[in-house]
């Protein structure tokens, strides 16, 4: 089932391609789904598959080939850290350690309440403002030095009330 | 504090990438300072005055010989082909002769596309473009699209910097509602429709026709060329290509003539072009400056070398160019044709530096690790051949590496250059080979001691 604003929110990018190739949009409504539910589901696969008249595995293998999506579902706060080579000269490897100790978690996993899950990733496009976290794909933090990232934690923590 | 608020105060600003004032001669970032990225804004700076001027539409007389108003696409495509603009994603092509590859009388539909998936690493310059100032690359997509005749365009952009998604998207609606786009523009017989898409996290779809496929909804695997993007490009109709640099160039060089742009920069090497400098200096951040400018000018304007070490090393356009030592470097100055006769690549124009203290095995280790996890799988010797690298890179930085560990990484390298469909292959092993060449007494030590030759040296300073 897909609400009406998520149906008009598809709506708005099919509008952009010719009526025959509405399968252009399955990129934007994979991660309007992820942004909706935090993960894209084989059910979502199946209601976008249904919507832009595509194959469900056609749409299967664009989650799949793309970093981003996730495919299964993740904490309330998906952080990425990127270490890639500008990074890692300017400590994107530390801010990942760093998280790693502050969060007591692995890099690949999800804390115990289900707020944060902490992932290393591949150049973000940002590398002026290294280290850099892009906060549920959308939001990018920039100079996240030590410091920052424990105001970042803590406050997110104070926010949810799990200070 | 809301948890909304707590994330917008780590939100970068562009003050230390894009509004330092350490330019030269700026065309693209001139006048910005992030709040005044609006269309009202960008036409106070004499925005779409370019456009004006193409559709007849800037008031001037019309030709006194043709009785017609504005540039012919003709006219237009000359003056860039004169103005020596090369593509800024990486390729360095002459856009006005890419601009001609199109078959202009075409009955059918055609399309243009702006690459902004900016994910070489080291490159953050079309990001600072598109969020601070977007109405330029509109303006020099309505200006391409007229010049070939082309009637739809989208506009691809790195998923990873969703905000500039955003604000790209907010621009197309500024534009839209005052009649820049759509239908009739300024009341010409000219049509134009623009959109603006995204990625989601796969640097191959930085590769034209790998973003092309993505743009219609599938994997982003490469498609073999011939046939090329101007006669089978989106939706198999002819397509033009370019980064979104590029487009950002063309109003300024409409405005003031292909003269002045080719002056401003040196023979060949027309414009401005913006360097991502990051690494070890003091101050990183974008510069746009002059084609031409020394690499040493460079250094100077982001800070020099961070803590006053020494230049160690440069990779000079994006991680896939090869490897300069700093002798090399500081004697080049910064243009497509001085840095490939030193052997490396303009490439984005992503300048990584390194400093004395850093060891290049761990360099190559992670940009190898890079190119592994983001071939996208489609040609054997890239998919496996970026994998081997990976490893043997691996095991010599975690002192397994055996003694003939450097001839097989030149010798795999050499095996994946020039076999598959796409440049990914040989943008793994480029960095490669060119690490090995300057550098193959780090990689020996070591193989030998099992231990960082650098840290030993670094040491002692």
């Amino acid at each position: 089932m897909i609400s009406d604003t998520t149906k008009a929110r598809f709506a708005r990018e099919v509008a952009k391609y010719p009526a025959d190739q509405a399968q252009s949009a399955v990129m934007a409504c994979l991660s309007i789904v992820q942004q909706e539910q935090g993960y894209v589901s084989a059910d979502s696969e199946k209601v976008i598959a249904d919507y832009l008249g595509m194959a469900p595995m056609a749409v299967h293998e664009v989650t799949t080939f793309y970093n981003m999506y996730n495919q299964k579902p993740v904490g309330k706060y998906k952080l990425n850290v990127c270490t890639n080579l500008p990074c890692q000269l300017r400590d994107g490897q530390k801010a990942l350690h760093h998280l790693e100790h502050k969060l007591g978690i692995h890099m690949g996993e999800t804390t115990a309440d289900g707020l944060f899950t902490l992932q290393q990733s591949e150049c973000l496009g940002a590398c002026a403002d290294s280290p850099v976290m892009l906060v549920n794909d959308r939001k990018m933090c920039s100079f996240m030095s030590n410091d920052k990232l424990d105001q970042f934690v803590d406050g997110i923590r104070a926010a949810e009330g799990k200070a | 504090m809301s948890a909304h608020n707590v994330i917008d105060q780590f939100v970068s600003k562009g003050i230390e990438t894009c509004f330092h004032g350490r330019h030269i001669n700026p065309q693209i970032y001139a006048g910005l300072d992030g709040s005044n990225w609006r269309l009202k804004d960008y036409e106070a700076r004499g925005g779409y005055q370019a456009l004006r001027k193409v559709l007849g539409k800037d008031g001037s007389a019309p030709n006194p010989e043709t009785g017609l108003a504005g540039m012919s696409q003709d006219q237009v495509i000359t003056t860039v082909k004169e103005s020596a603009l090369r593509g800024r994603g990486g390729a360095g092509f002459p856009t006005g002769l890419k601009w001609s590859f199109m078959p202009r009388k075409f009955p059918g539909q055609k399309y243009l596309v702006c690459n902004s998936d900016e994910g070489e690493p080291g490159t953050c310059k079309d990001r600072d473009i598109l969020q601070f100032n977007p109405h330029i690359v509109i303006e020099g997509m309505i200006i391409a699209a007229y010049a070939m005749g082309v009637s739809v365009g989208y506009n691809y952009i790195h998923g990873e910097i969703f905000a500039a998604y955003e604000r790209f998207e907010e621009a197309l609606e500024e534009a839209r509602a005052a009649g820049y786009l759509g239908d009739k523009i300024l009341g010409s017989e000219f049509s134009f429709q623009l959109h603006a898409a995204h990625g989601f996290g796969a640097y191959i779809c930085g590769e034209e026709t790998a973003l092309l496929e993505s743009l219609e909804g599938k994997k982003g695997q490469p498609r073999f060329k011939p046939p090329f993007p101007a006669s089978f490009g989106l939706y198999g109709k002819p397509t033009t290509i370019n980064n979104t640099e590029t487009f950002a160039a063309v109003p300024w060089i409409i405005r003031n003539g292909s003269q002045a742009y080719l002056e401003c920069g040196k023979p060949n090497n027309g414009g401005t072009k913006i360097y991502s400098v990051s690494g070890d200096v003091e101050m990183p951040g974008n510069y746009e400056v002059p084609m031409g400018t020394p690499f040493a000018k460079l250094l100077e304007l982001a800070g020099g070398v961070r803590k006053g070490r020494k230049l160690k090393a440069v990779i000079p356009g994006g991680s896939s160019s090869p490897v300069l030592p700093a002798s090399i470097i500081m004697e080049c100055t910064m243009d497509y044709d001085s840095i490939s006769k030193a052997g490396s690549m303009l490439g984005s124009g992503a300048v990584i530096v390194m400093d004395d203290s850093r060891c290049m095995v761990k360099a190559l280790q992670r940009l190898s690790y890079f190119y592994a996890h983001e071939s996208c799988g489609q040609c054997t010797p890239c998919r496996e051949g970026t994998g081997w690298l990976s490893k043997v890179v691996d095991r010599i930085e975690g002192g397994q590496g055996r003694p003939s560990d450097m001839d097989l990484l030149d010798n795999v390298a050499e095996n994946i250059m020039g076999r598959t469909i796409c440049a990914l292959g040989d943008a793994a092993a480029m960095p490669v080979r060119a690490m090995i060449k300057h550098f193959r007494h780090e990689f020996v030590h070591h193989v030998e001691h099992k231990t960082c030759m650098v840290a030993a040296d670094v040491s002692k300073v």
